[in-house]
């Protein structure tokens, strides 16, 4: 038997009426909505049964002594997602080219509405984003979670890194100020300096053998579209790596003995 | 040793309980339907990409760039002691950045070393700005008769030979002529630090002393010469 309280001090007007006899229960709209939801959410699943393989997702085993320092990864992951979702509403506004772009950033943060703060996020979200990625790699490392048989998600990890630089790298030039030009100019030709290829990787950066007409939408199309792309796609294959390795005890836990018996010293 | 070896196993798919095997069909059958799927496949792949991937790179590493001579004034404003500067248009259509300072004096045969290799005779030398360490823009101190570079603390002498700092190798050079009584300066070109010519121009930090001048091979889109 269930205990119930007691029911608050309401006036008699508003307090639910005792059923009469013969009376089926009345359904709510609250019930209603709650059967339409479960109804909606059972009709995709029986689809897709996408529902097994979210339950493999969420809910995984996670070993003693999960700490903070575990939620870099997820940290990282939500600062990408800021940037993307930052960097599309951007886009609406910015024009790559070489004569309207440097107007059209001046544009947005003076005059569209909160545009300053959106591009305040983008541009300082790329910073929190680089060092997020290094304290997790830190975390990675320090733990000694990149060991077997966690090899590839180190490897895949390291890929993100490189590519977030990219997007740094490429992002920078598209203010148009005298900073980004010269930046770039400086970093395309850092590039140029690998021996045989690194030439030819100048003139596909820039589109040409100067500073041109399309380097600005060259880097454009490459922040905004080729990048993201590999670096949703990679996140992807890091997090299923996640979810089928499983996370790391850290390091000053020590592994509980065949016996079953944990060791402790005091 | 006959009796250690292995039965040769069937040709046939449904002996070999594969998955998917039909009455009749070899395994070479099969393989060469996969090869076939696989390869229209690829096919399909490449007649996209391969087009997308030059589309991307072609005009950018093979295109030549149109040859523009730019007038800049008549021998007589340029010195032999000093350089003037001129402002030209580097790459045309994209307004002011791709506009670009040289530095222009008349030649003096006390200072200039003879042409190398021969044959183009330049009356009118004009210096870049580009720096040769990673391209920030040099600019020219009369007091010091340097080129000195904001970035790194490139320093180039009254010839644009390296006097200190990070550059590899001599301020870029452009072409120069003379068309009736005018000065008009043509493309750029790079020299070594024994001022031997390269016309297809290397992209700053490349070293064209040595070995440098194979690591840093020269542009297909220029002419050889």
């Amino acid at each position: 038997m269930t205990m119930k309280l007691p029911l608050p001090p309401l006036p008699s007007a508003l307090q639910p009426k005792p059923k009469r006899p013969g009376e089926s229960e009345r359904v709510r709209p609250v019930d209603q909505a709650k059967e339409a939801g479960i109804a909606t959410i059972d009709w995709i699943d029986e689809r897709t049964s996408l529902s097994g393989a979210l339950r493999w997702t969420m809910f995984r085993k996670v070993p003693k002594g999960t700490n903070w320092f575990y939620t870099l990864g997820s940290a990282t992951l939500f600062a990408f997602l800021s940037q993307a979702v930052t960097g599309v509403f951007l886009a609406m506004y910015y024009d790559p080219s070489p004569t309207r772009a440097y107007e059209s950033a001046r544009h947005i943060t003076n005059e569209v509405f909160l545009g300053e703060f959106v591009r305040g996020m983008h541009k300082w979200g790329s910073t929190v984003m680089v060092v997020l990625i290094f304290l997790h790699m830190g975390r990675v490392f320090f733990f000694g979670a990149y060991k077997y048989p966690r090899e590839l998600s180190w490897i895949t990890g390291s890929v993100l890194l490189i590519l977030t630089m990219t997007m740094s790298f490429t992002g920078y030039l598209l203010p148009f100020d005298q900073r980004s030009y010269w930046a770039t100019i400086v970093g395309v030709n850092i590039n140029g300096t690998g021996p045989l290829v690194g030439p030819f990787l100048s003139d596909f950066l820039r589109g040409g053998s100067e500073f041109g007409a399309t380097t600005l939408s060259r880097f454009y199309a490459i922040h905004m579209l080729l990048v993201p792309g590999g670096i949703i796609a990679l996140i992807g294959f890091h997090l299923y790596l996640v979810a089928r390795l499983g996370t790391t005890a850290p390091p000053w836990l020590r592994a509980s003995s065949d016996t079953g018996h944990l060791e402790e010293r005091v | 040793m006959a009796d250690g070896r292995k039965e040769p196993q069937s040709k046939y798919t449904l002996d070999r309980g594969m998955p998917g095997a039909f009455e009749g069909e070899t395994v070479t059958r099969r393989r060469l339907m996969n090869l076939t799927a696989q390869g229209a496949g690829a096919v399909a792949v490449a007649a996209f990409a391969l087009p997308a991937l030059g589309f991307a790179a072609g005009s950018a590493i093979f295109e030549r760039p149109v040859v523009d001579w730019q007038r800049i004034g008549v021998p007589d404003d340029f010195p032999t002691e000093t350089y003037v500067p001129r402002v030209i248009t580097e790459t045309p259509g994209i307004g002011t950045v791709g506009k670009t300072t040289i530095y222009v004096r008349r030649r003096n045969d006390a200072i200039d070393p003879p042409p190398n290799p021969p044959g183009y005779d330049e009356q009118i030398i004009a210096l870049s700005t580009r720096c040769m360490h990673l391209g920030c823009p040099v600019r020219y101190v009369e007091a010091s008769q340097r080129f000195i570079c904001p970035c790194h603390g490139g320093v180039y002498n009254l010839l644009g030979q390296v006097d200190g700092g990070p550059p590899v190798r001599p301020l870029d050079r452009f072409y120069t002529r003379i068309r009736n009584g005018q000065v008009e300066v043509g493309p750029r070109y790079s020299v070594n630090s024994e001022f031997r010519r390269f016309p297809s121009y290397r992209d700053p930090a490349q070293d064209l002393d040595g070995i440098g001048q194979y690591l840093y091979p020269g542009r297909f889109s220029t002419p050889k010469q």
